[in-house]
């Protein structure tokens, strides 16, 4: 992961009156960018180079790094209200957003657009999860072995170890329980199977939606990309990001900042 | 001192390659490695073990439940525990250890099938509450490692108020919503048969334990001497809560082999013991730690465990392997108690001493072991073990048995011999 110059603007909202991180760093148009599976332990260099053009706001969603309260959380509907919480907090209440997000995070964005399609201008989404297909099943990101876990999220191991390594002088007991809490609260969110159910919401997204999909995806095949875009009530467009895994925005930040800002700009 | 016979019934016919060619005995074991023509003569054999282990004396059989699992084949323990109530000794309590509450929708199905376990034996029933193992709940049950134990503890009391509530009640839980609840039948035993939680480590389960005054059990196949630490904790932490070092709250399980003498000892073990630690407890670890199921309470108190260990390196710490599948390394982790009578009187002694526990949970079939052998190992336990420690604990009172109904009062079921009917 590249070393970044300057480190972004942390505040916190509450949702269901536990606190929320919220980073923010550069300027112009804001858009908001909801995690992937894991989460954001550390400012990633994807969300860097998107803030050369953009205003960048990214949420964390309760239970990953810098969010709790998870645990208040029960039904599917809470979740996509505690994300729609999360976006008024930031102050995305008036409409139009430009929403990023990437796995669970991506599929609480369509989920955000298909009951507030007033809210979201436009979508840039990396691999959502929420569906499930029996011909080709989503790999259980919640049963592999330890070892092995990096590279079925990333083409390049190194980046997932990267994101998750213990900084300098923090807190060796509390980091590997955060990292585990973000892996519960996709678990909590979308066990067994990462089916949400949100096919049968996927015609009520009315916004343009730019899907990215890296080609050494592991965890979905880029089939489900197709099938996305297929079901979206509003002009879609999937991109195969070579070269990218699961988790494309660690493998290839720059290559997805790009496409993302383009399809903003 | 009460000694229970325990049964994990293995499937025993897992082929010697089984580690080479299979990732795991446990979830996504394969079918093709099931005959449920050999299963039939298995589940026979075990009852009948069970039965005679029952006859010989011993004060409780226990069962209990595993899913999708190679060494444990009782998805439903209540199934083999009510064909106990009926054909075993009935001086004998039946422990089922027990039912995974989480897993059984909606959960007063488990407090339905307890009573009428606990009506048919007359009060005989221990009821076993264990929140389960992450593969048998999580993998092969589906259920979410997050939401598990709260769904477990609504269970519970939705099954303790279905229990004693005498009237006919709405239940409004997060998990379970039932309109009627009122079931038919109720337990003998009142308010209600005790209640045994087999459980892990974990503090939150012990003070939980300690305040709904039920027993602790822990079950851990790698035996006394790494579970010393374990129950040095349960001991202390009663000892904080203010509660009477009584024994009986806790139980503790363990392998056993009994034989005339040492030589034969190890020769009559040996086999199955390698066979239960090399393919039976060949678990992918992917299956191992599912996000959620262990607190985060947990997760901090066994980092911190890691890191106190690793700064006590150099003094040869309290460290068992978990990890031995040698018959030499089993015994000398203490998986495995073998020995003649004597010796192994002498052993467990000090075991129940060190550990301090008040019911015995014993492990005389493990493996393959056939139920010649599994008969010879219980016979020589009943016969020349247990007289040697009968009266510890002799001091404190079982306030955690049955109580049955009074013998002159209950039925007697009588054997009927299929040819005799047939003649009539």
């Amino acid at each position: 992961m590249e070393s970044i110059s300057t480190p972004p603007a942390t505040e916190h909202v509450d949702v269901n009156g536990v606190p929320c991180r919220i980073w923010r760093k550069g300027s112009g148009r804001p858009l908001a960018f909801l995690a992937g599976h894991g989460g954001l332990p550390k400012w990633p260099a994807f969300l860097d180079r998107l803030a050369e053009t953009h205003e960048v706001i990214a949420p964390s969603i309760p239970g990953y790094p810098g969010g709790l309260g998870h645990t208040k959380l029960f039904s599917h509907l809470d979740w996509v209200l505690a994300v729609r919480d999360l976006l008024n907090g930031c102050g995305l209440e008036d409409g139009d957003t430009l929403l990023a997000g990437s796995g669970p995070g991506a599929s609480f964005a369509l989920e955000v657009a298909a009951l507030w399609p007033h809210k979201v201008g436009r979508l840039a989404l990396i691999a959502p999860w929420g569906l499930f297909d029996e011909a080709e099943p989503m790999t259980d990101p919640w049963a592999q072995r330890l070892p092995e876990l990096p590279g079925m999220l990333c083409a390049d191991p190194e980046n997932w170890n990267a994101l998750k390594a213990a900084p300098e002088g923090v807190n060796s007991i509390e980091w590997p329980i955060e990292q585990t809490r973000a892996l519960e609260a996709s678990a909590r969110a979308f066990w067994p199977l990462g089916n949400s159910g949100l096919e049968r919401r996927l015609g009520r997204v009315r916004a343009p939606t730019l899907l990215l999909w890296g080609a050494e995806d592991r965890i979905l095949p880029c089939s489900y990309g197709e099938r996305i875009a297929a079901g979206l009530g509003g002009p879609a467009r999937l991109e195969i990001i070579n070269g990218a895994g699961h988790l494309a925005e660690l493998d290839k930040p720059a290559k997805v900042a790009e496409a993302v800002a383009a399809f903003f700009a | 001192m009460k000694h229970l016979w325990f049964h994990l019934m293995p499937y025993t016919e897992l082929p010697d390659d089984f580690r080479e060619h299979n990732p795991s005995v446990w979830v996504d074991i394969h079918s093709r490695l099931f005959d449920p023509e050999r299963a039939h003569h298995m589940y026979n054999d075990f009852m009948d073990e069970m039965e005679f282990a029952a006859e010989i004396g011993f004060d409780a059989v226990c069962c209990n439940e595993h899913h999708s699992n190679g060494y444990g084949l009782m998805p439903s323990p209540n199934l083999i525990a009510s064909s106990l109530a009926r054909r075993a000794n009935p001086e004998t309590a039946l422990c089922v250890m027990g039912n995974s509450l989480a897993l059984y929708n909606p959960p007063t199905r488990v407090a339905e099938e307890f009573a009428m376990i606990d009506c048919i034996s007359g009060g005989r029933l221990i009821a076993g509450f264990p929140v389960g193992s992450p593969m048998d709940t999580c993998y092969a049950y589906g259920q979410n490692p997050s939401l598990l134990r709260e769904r477990y503890l609504e269970a519970h009391d939705l099954v303790m108020r279905a229990w004693t509530d005498p009237d006919t009640f709405a239940f409004n839980g997060r998990f379970n919503q039932q309109r009627y609840v009122n079931i038919w039948p109720r337990p003998v035993q009142k308010p209600h048969p005790p209640v045994w939680i087999p459980g892990g480590g974990s503090v939150e389960t012990w003070r939980w334990c300690a305040e709904m005054d039920y027993v602790y059990c822990y079950l851990s196949y790698f035996g006394y001497k790494a579970g010393l630490q374990t129950m040095q904790g349960f001991w202390e932490e009663m000892k904080r809560l203010g509660k009477e070092p009584n024994p009986y709250r806790a139980g503790f399980l363990q392998f056993v082999g009994v034989a005339e003498t040492e030589a034969e000892a190890y020769e009559l073990y040996r086999e199955p013991a390698e066979y239960f630690y090399g393919r039976c407890l060949h678990i992918d670890p992917r299956f191992a730690a599912p996000p959620g199921y262990a607190t985060e309470a947990t997760q901090r108190a066994g980092i911190q465990g890691q890191v106190a260990t690793a700064a006590l390196k150099n003094r040869k710490a309290l460290q068992v392997s978990k990890s031995a599948r040698e018959f030499d390394a089993i015994l000398d982790n203490g998986y495995v108690i073998i020995g003649t009578p004597d010796q192994v009187a002498d052993k467990l002694q000090r075991v129940i001493h060190d550990l301090r526990f008040g019911q015995l949970m014993l492990l005389l079939q493990f493996g393959n072991m056939d139920k010649q052998l599994a008969n010879y190992n219980t016979r020589l336990y009943a016969e020349h073990v247990m007289p040697q420690l009968q009266d510890v604990w002799s001091e404190w009172e079982n306030h955690w048995w049955p109580t049955p109904m009074a013998a002159a009062d209950r039925a007697s079921p009588e054997p009927v011999a299929y040819s005799s009917l047939a003649a009539e």
